[in-house]
């Protein structure tokens, strides 16, 4: 559910390679893993859609990329500073579909709801395995605390500089024995893992969005049950719904 | 509900407890946002521009950052006219009991007619905007606001197809917007709105490509709100229609400032997708900038700025 607030940066600091972590603390929309928080942040007329990584009841937590002019007028911000941020968007992850052995794969910036998923499936007492690649050793960040939870991690690097050399779809061996899958990377990931997964899961998906809360249709994708909003019937779809076209 | 004389408008015979419309295009079908506040305490809302067949719009990115606002280009994506007839309309009444302003869009002078026609017998819609201003489609929508005679026989088309008030809303993408807004009141427009979107455009440096997928995009947001104030001042000195004025509009200030010019009422557009809550805290601060600016009614400053 929508809530917008202010809340207060309690942390945020470097954890990887252009990769940052900002905890913020207030009461929160936040219901289940996949959801995202829309950020406004001074100088910038749109806010910024950043995924949930964690949350409880006293606050919440994002990590994020520098890419461009908000998540690097983030990464100055101190801690102290407040934040008018919508938080509670999206539909999130269905952590009931996952059966009792779900598989996470994500890529680079697509790891951070990998956390909070995580957790909530291995509380429903799933067996959870996570698939994590990055470009490099140094781009590498939440392995420890996913394995903190009691998932079983698997990490891919592109450049072989750290665990196996190759891309997330290099560790889906034919072995790898998973219920469901939930996914969150680039778009060139997910034609890949298309043409390997053994099961349906469900992919999460992000587009350039006006408001983030469904109502001025500017992130609009095909489904299978006609067009969705990305922001509010998404970020995460089945994979049965995807029509993977050339837009795709 | 506080209903407040001092700041009931009205627009050919419709009465709105306040001048605050949210914009068609950033209020959807009006639920959304009756999740977040209680909807009933706007003036009315424009809901998303409607065309006769469903549109899914334009490929994404639709969305792109400027200063002071943003370019967009959806395409008029919507459902059709008859499932905002049959599922849109019904599901909205049950949120919002006040009567709401019909956006229609169109490709063809007949198309606006017949969209219009079937809204027409809807009881809940209060007039009908038509937008002949869209900058995102093709051989449509702001082609027939950027020329007097084919908004004139859009205009009088749609007149002839309903009974409701008909607000041509007039693209400020031309050299003479006078001109355009007295050949919509000859036609026989009962009102206008006015401005839509500035066509804009742009560039992403790292992929050395416009950001939009469409190109170019209708630019909003509050950057445009002077040439909105200048555009309602113009077209209130040359037509006698009411008029409902938008483009930018941020603040209570910002309304005052627009009926000022001349806007009987005002939009919000942009606004409400950076702040979601942005009408309920205008209506609710419109009282004091009144007792600021030492204003009474808002009817008694509708063109004050006005010589004479």
């Amino acid at each position: 559910m929508l809530k917008q607030d202010l809340y207060t940066i309690t942390e945020n600091r470097r954890i990887a390679n252009g990769i940052f972590g900002m905890t913020l603390l207030g009461a929160h929309g936040f219901t289940k893993p996949g959801q995202f928080a829309n950020i406004k942040l001074d100088g910038l007329y749109l806010r910024r859609p950043i995924s949930v990584c964690d949350f409880d009841e006293n606050g919440f937590s994002l990590i994020y990329k520098t890419v461009g002019r908000g998540t690097e007028l983030m990464s100055e911000l101190r801690e102290g500073t407040s934040l008018d941020i919508l938080t509670g968007l999206g539909n999130g992850y269905a952590i009931e579909n996952s059966g009792k052995k779900p598989l996470l794969i994500a890529g680079g910036s697509g790891v951070p709801p990998m956390y909070k998923l995580a957790e909530s499936l291995i509380n429903e007492g799933r067996e959870v395995t996570a698939i994590l690649g990055f470009n490099s050793k140094e781009d590498v960040y939440l392995e420890d605390e996913l394995k903190a939870l009691g998932v079983r991690v698997r990490i891919t690097t592109v450049d072989g500089s750290y665990a196996d050399k190759g891309f997330v779809t290099d560790a889906m061996t034919d072995e790898l024995d998973y219920s469901f899958f939930y996914t969150c990377g680039p778009l060139p990931m997910y034609k890949a893992i298309r043409k390997v997964v053994k099961t349906e899961g469900q992919y999460s998906f992000e587009e350039r969005m006006g408001c983030g809360f469904g109502a001025c249709m500017g992130c609009s994708m095909k489904t299978r049950s006609g067009g969705k909003r990305i922001c509010k019937d998404g970020p995460v779809f089945d994979s049965t719904e995807i029509i993977w076209g050339e837009e795709l | 509900m506080n209903k407040n004389s001092a700041l009931s408008v009205e627009l050919c015979g419709l009465k709105l407890d306040n001048p605050i419309i949210p914009a068609s295009g950033t209020f959807g079908y009006g639920y959304e946002f009756a999740e977040l506040y209680d909807i009933n305490i706007l003036g009315s809302f424009s809901f998303k521009g409607t065309t006769y067949e469903p549109r899914f719009g334009n490929p994404t990115p639709r969305i792109a950052e400027c200063p002071a606002g943003m370019l967009n280009s959806i395409g008029l994506q919507n459902p059709g006219v008859h499932a905002v007839i049959n599922e849109e309309l019904p599901k909205l009444k049950k949120v919002f009991n006040k009567k709401v302003i019909a956006n229609v869009g169109g490709f063809s002078v007949e198309e606006y007619a017949r969209t219009a026609a079937l809204l027409d017998e809807c009881e809940q819609i209060g007039l009908i905007e038509v937008n002949i201003s869209c900058p995102n489609v093709h051989n449509g929508g702001m082609s027939f606001g950027t020329d007097p005679k084919a908004a004139a026989e859009v205009t009088a088309a749609v007149k002839k197809a309903t009974t409701k008030p008909v607000f041509m809303k007039l693209s400020p993408n031309v050299s003479d917007i006078v001109a355009i807004a007295k050949a919509c009141e000859d036609a026989g427009a009962d009102g206008i709105s006015l401005i839509n979107t500035l066509l804009g455009m742009r560039i992403d440096l790292r992929r050395k490509k416009p950001v939009l997928a469409n190109k170019m995009g209708g630019f909003s947001g509050s950057a445009v709100f002077p040439v909105a104030v200048r555009m309602v001042y113009q077209v209130y000195e040359a037509v006698k229609l009411p008029i409902i004025g938008m483009g930018g509009v941020s603040s209570a200030d910002d309304v005052i400032e627009m009926m000022l010019a001349g806007a009987s009422a005002v939009q919000i557009g942009a606004a409400n997708l950076v702040d979601p809550f942005v009408c309920k805290d205008i209506i609710e601060t419109l009282p004091a900038a009144m007792a600021k600016y030492g204003i009474n009614n808002l009817k008694d400053i509708i063109g004050g700025a006005h010589n004479g």
